[in-house]
């Protein structure tokens, strides 16, 4: 693409180009506020200014939960820039279409997509940058721009001359923006691929980073809504006669998902609604309870289900020497997000502002344009820090109650979930049950494999998505369809099963649990073979080098096939996800109670070329515990159609006193980038259960782990 | 109206006496830095220090800390450990998300205060009380052992 653009006056670019499907210089939105200021920097895209004084700020428009999203795409723009990091500064980004993730159009944080969809877009708008500085660094002193180089914030000519980008900024505005700038060769990375400092740790340490909970604003009311404590159930009549008499409450409000106290602060607003008295309609989900939803996934996986992959052929397999049958079971987990869910909206005539930890700032917008019958364009949405996102926060809940609420208030609303209104707010990974069957033949080679997935359905749970004409959501079968194994006849399939509970996201989506189910039984087929785990694994990985290459490293690394300490035994287990390839050994022991004690997880991650490897291997970690809690603890039950978790007595995580070593070693790769968020989840359970079954030869083929099943006769 | 010191300020507040300190710091104050996670004194987030003890501000009616010093995330620098705690913390880039930190900081600050030389033991019973979702528990363990080791403790 030729084509080159000229900054406006402002020097704010307002169309936009695009290469390769990713939108390279986006157009400024010109917020209130910072037109004062525009004058002065160099602003050639919509993801970066450069101020008189020198200072780079990277716009970003991804959510930051923790994940480092705020440190790593600056880090993009600064590669290319040749920006001195020092004087890079982050900025959050309004919601705009220029911050839409080229991979799947919207703004919205999840899918471990961000430096898969900004790894382009964000190093071209460095670069362009860096050309149009180095351009009139070069027409300042009459030379050729061939002869100048860039580096740290500078740009040098060949014959000693030196221009600051500071000095370079007013005449680099006037410059063409280029279309297609040129990139660096990876080899000449200096900020890619280094440990560099997060951005977002200052405020993190003294108390004054602000999230959703902590925006306050002039004549706000603090919110609690009560919803239905059976699933599906609706409000018929309340008395509050009490509340109102309660201290600090202003107003009780009916909305379509509850009845909602608001008052002068969080305290006040609980405590009205303690007395708040509510007659329930419960609905048809009264008798609701978890042992039918599983009996339910369980019979549905007995009979044929929609095709989701098909090779080989199953009828015509060569007569196996053995056969296995295992049926494998996860339930529905909530997130669990540190910080409870959480809106503040302000509904004005004609328009709507909320502040919230959102990870999905394109859809909200359409959505609360609706709730409030304003202009989409009108809503305008803060996005604040995230206490813990994990997929939960891509749920429009939160929003679209808040906004409601202000509506009818009139107020600006600040709505708090309690920690039971958040575990029992649904958006639950979806339960699942997989049948699987195998045959083996004599030299233990595996000749057939069948998979059998019943769930609830994401994809028709999600309002945004629809089932393929095929009828197989494909994250109810993610990490079994994609099977890496060299298996001549293979099926997997799918069968919908809607017992009524509203499905969502949750780290690593359908990996999280069908890496358990398949690389489970691919443990049990190792042993039915009589093979190690890691030797059967290798054996029919060879096609795949980057599943060998991580699985071959952590097993090195871990000492696989050397004794384990005393007392404990291994596991191991290998995936991909968003992109990256993750393999893990696990060492654990078994108590005679059958308490399971996690000592040890090695990983190895090849998610080729890396932005900055040390958020690299603590994404890896933190996945590890976060899938570390769910195998060990996680499970949201019903009984009578309510939920039977709480709080984190009654759904515990993971604490310290559990925490095990955890090391990650990340495999050198020129391959493009890979997701992080997620993809150290999946392969911890099923390495769990490998050590579990290798201390105990008890085959944990249900999760949460139960240490009933462990204990010692 | 109940009288106590918060963050070295005098304060006089006409509020209902079973308010939990958490919301009078959080809604009252705006001193937000103390966060709520559970509200039940199972997480830890909202971890601040009574009499240089720590507490869970969301279990601490305001009755209870009448007459009181209480010390938050906002004002730790003032003291030698919380100060040093939060350097180490910064350096070692501790935090993910960060909403858990102020009470991990907190408990840390607390635990190092009464002894500079704390063992894994000693670590876990001071610290399993605080709850990371986003799991940088090793890091707050090695964090906490760079700040011993700076206050002179025994490795
Ligand atoms: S909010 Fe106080 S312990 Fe969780
Ligand atoms: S840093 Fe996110 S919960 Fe601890």
């Amino acid at each position: 693409m030729k084509a080159a653009f000229r900054p406006s006056r402002r020097g704010f670019l307002k169309a936009s180009a695009a290469t390769g499907g990713g939108l390279v210089i986006g157009f400024v939105l010109p917020a209130a506020g910072r037109l004062a200021e525009a004058a002065q920097p160099f602003s050639p895209s919509a993801y970066l200014r450069i101020a008189a004084s020198g200072r780079v700020t990277v716009v970003c428009g991804l959510s930051e939960m923790g994940q480092g999203v705020l440190t790593a795409i600056p880090m993009l723009v600064a590669e290319e820039l040749d920006a001195d990091w020092t004087k890079v500064r982050v900025e959050q980004a309004p919601v705009d279409k220029a911050f839409a993730n080229p991979m799947f159009g919207i703004q919205a944080t999840g899918g471990s997509a961000s430096v898969r969809g900004f790894w382009e877009p964000m190093r071209k708008a460095g670069a362009a940058a860096r050309e149009m500085l180095v351009a009139a660094a070069a027409a300042t002193w009459k030379a050729k721009p061939a002869d100048c180089r860039t580096v740290k914030g500078i740009v040098l000519h060949k014959s000693g001359r030196r221009l600051s980008y500071a000095r370079l900024v007013a005449r680099a505005s006037k410059q063409p923006v280029p279309a297609d700038p040129k990139l660096k060769d990876p080899k000449h990375f200096v900020i890619l691929g280094q440990d560099l400092k997060r951005l977002d740790t200052p405020p993190k340490v003294n108390g004054s980073a602000k999230f959703g909970l902590d925006v306050r604003l002039p004549g706000m009311l603090t919110a609690v809504l009560t919803r239905a404590p059976v699933l599906g159930g609706k409000a018929l009549s309340f008395d509050d006669s009490k509340t109102r008499a309660v201290p600090g409450v202003k107003q009780v409000l009916r909305t379509p998902h509850g009845v909602a106290v608001l008052a002068d602060g969080y305290w006040a607003a609980k405590k009205g609604r303690d007395v708040l008295e509510i007659k329930w309609d419960d609905g048809p989900h009264a008798g609701l309870s978890s042992d039918d939803i599983s009996k339910r996934l369980t019979d549905a996986t007995a009979l044929p289900g929609k095709v989701g992959r098909d090779e080989g052929n199953l009828a015509t397999a060569t007569v196996p020497a053995k056969t296995l049958e295992a049926v494998y079971e996860a339930p529905y987990l909530a997130h669990a997000c540190m910080e409870p869910m959480n809106c503040t909206a302000w509904v004005k005539p004609g328009e709507v502002e909320i502040w919230a930890g959102t990870q999905s700032q394109g859809p909200t917008q359409g959505i609360l344009g609706q709730v409030a019958s304003v202009d989409p364009g009108k809503v305008k949405v803060h996005t604040m820090y995230l206490g813990g996102g994990f997929g939960r926060r891509s749920a429009p809940d939160f929003t679209i109650d808040a906004t409601i609420l202000s509506k009818l208030s009139g107020r600006p609303v600040k709505l708090v979930y309690s920690r039971e209104d958040d575990m029992r707010a649904y958006y639950y990974r979806p339960a699942s049950v997989t049948r699987f069957s195998a045959g083996l033949d004599a030299g233990g080679k595996p000749l057939s494999l069948r998979a059998r997935v019943a769930s609830p359905s994401i994809m028709e749970g999600s309002g945004f998505m629809k089932l393929p004409p095929n009828g197989v959501d494909r994250f109810a079968l993610e990490g079994v369809q994609d099977l890496p194994y060299d298996i001549p006849n293979l099926r997997v399939e799918y069968s919908q099963q809607e017992p009524g509970v509203q499905v969502w996201f949750w780290r690593s989506v359908g990996h999280s649990q069908n890496i358990f189910f398949s690389e489970s039984f691919v443990d049990e087929l190792a042993h039915a073979a009589g093979k190690d785990p890691f030797e059967f694994r290798r054996a029919l990985l060879a096609k795949q080098p980057r599943y060998k290459g991580v699985l071959e490293l952590a097993a090195e690394k871990a000492g696989w096939g050397t004794p384990p300490p005393a007392g404990l035994q291994r596991g191991i287990a290998v995936a991909q996800s968003f992109g990256s390839y993750v393999a893990e050994v696990v060492e654990a022991s078994v108590a005679d109670d059958g308490r399971v004690k996690v000592e040890r997880v090695v990983a190895a991650v090849d998610c080729g070329m890396t932005v900055n490897p040390e958020i690299i291997r603590r994404q890896i970690e933190s996945a590890i515990v976060y899938g570390l809690s769910a195998a060990l603890y996680g499970r949201i039950t019903f009984k009578d159609g309510k939920v039977e978790q709480g709080n984190f007595d009654s759904y515990p995580v993971l604490r310290i006193n559990e925490m095990p070593r955890v090391e990650v070693h990340i495999v050198p790769s020129g391959e493009k980038p890979g997701g992080i968020g997620e993809p150290g989840l999946p392969a911890l359970a099923p390495a769990l259960t490998g050590a579990i079954f290798a201390a105990t030869g008890k085959r944990i083929r249900r999760l949460p782990i139960d240490p009933d099943m462990l204990k010692k006769a | 109206m109940i009288s106590l010191t918060i963050n070295g300020k005098k304060k006089n507040l006409d509020l209902d006496p079973e308010t939990p300190l958490l919301w009078v710091l959080r809604d009252e104050l705006g001193l937000t830095g103390t966060k709520f996670g559970c509200g039940a004194q199972l997480c830890g987030a909202c971890t601040v220090h009574l009499n240089g003890k720590p507490v869970r501000s969301c279990g601490t009616p305001l009755s209870q800390a009448a007459g009181h010093y209480v010390l938050t995330i906002e004002a730790l620098h003032f003291t030698h450990v919380g100060k040093l705690v939060q350097k180490i913390w910064l350096e070692n880039d501790v935090p993910q998300c960060g909403y858990c930190q102020s009470g991990q900081i907190m408990s840390a600050t607390a635990l190092l205060t009464q002894n500079k030389s704390p063992s894994d033991a000693e670590i876990d019973a001071a610290m399993s009380g605080n709850v990371c979702r986003c799991g940088t528990y090793n890091q707050i363990r090695a964090a906490i052992k760079d700040a011993s080791a700076a206050l002179g403790g025994r490795r």
